[in-house]
């Protein structure tokens, strides 16, 4: 799938992933994708609480050796 | 769909400690909720315009591992049992033990308790810094970061009557 923007929050732990997604979230317009890489195996979980408080839809969140891609659509 | 709030109390002063308020508090903002900390007793030390003062301290803490952020697996490994009386002899103890934390802390990506307030301040998480504590441990406003507020008790309560959540740390 697509994606108008891209973050790379692997390396960072608990809280940062979420608060650059939110961050970067804020740069792109309704209905558009961001695709967010994370090394944080807490993110997996967060990130679906993310989307489901803020109302943005994860679209997608796959595992691929010790790293995490989602890919969240902006409300 | 009216927007959630958090209030939380912050009363301790170490560089530990300071990670639940404003992890709470960024990740809230981050969800939508309006928040505000209220920092009281050793608590003001998060709102110090020098955060280098913040220090973890193993004495007393049987909860904290011991362990060094550098050299091989193996070494990484070993939890240093030293028995508090030893640790409240040796002369910069507090200090080294601090100095490791950062490093640990650096280690695991990790934000800095710098860089979380700066998140919250971003994030418009409102400060409040409790005037009685103020002085009775003789600060003076000038000891703290602009751009926070000072009351009392009823301050505190003005917002945390109406919140969702609302917890002591």
């Amino acid at each position: 799938m697509n994606h108008d923007k891209e973050l790379d929050a692997r390396g960072l732990n608990c809280p940062l992933p979420i608060l650059r997604t939110k961050k970067t979230l804020s740069e792109l317009a309704s209905g558009q994708v961001l695709k967010v890489s994370a090394t944080d195996p807490g993110s997996v979980k967060d990130m679906q609480a993310f989307a489901k408080q803020t109302g943005n839809e994860l679209v997608s969140s796959a595992e691929n050796a010790g790293e995490y891609v989602f890919l969240i659509r902006k409300r | 769909m009216e927007e959630k709030k958090m209030a939380l109390i912050a009363t301790k002063g170490t560089l530990d400690w300071a990670y639940p308020p404003f992890i709470l508090a960024s990740t809230a903002a981050a969800l939508g909720y309006q928040v505000q900390i209220f920092f009281t007793f050793y608590g003001l030390q998060l709102l110090r315009k020098d955060l280098s003062l913040l220090k973890v301290s193993p004495l007393g803490n049987p909860g904290m591992p011991m362990k060094m952020p550098f050299g091989p697996k193996w070494f990484k490994g070993i939890s240093w049992n030293i028995p508090n009386a030893v640790q409240s002899l040796v002369p910069g103890y507090e200090s080294l033990a601090t100095t490791l934390m950062k490093q640990t802390i650096a280690n695991n990506g990790v934000a800095t308790i710098p860089e979380l307030r700066d998140l919250c301040i971003e994030a418009d998480v409102k400060l409040i810094g409790c005037q009685m504590t103020v002085d009775l441990f003789g600060f003076e406003h000038s000891d703290f970061i602009d751009g926070i507020e000072y009351g009392g008790a009823a301050t505190f309560f003005e917002f945390a009557g109406e919140s969702d959540i609302c917890l002591f740390i």
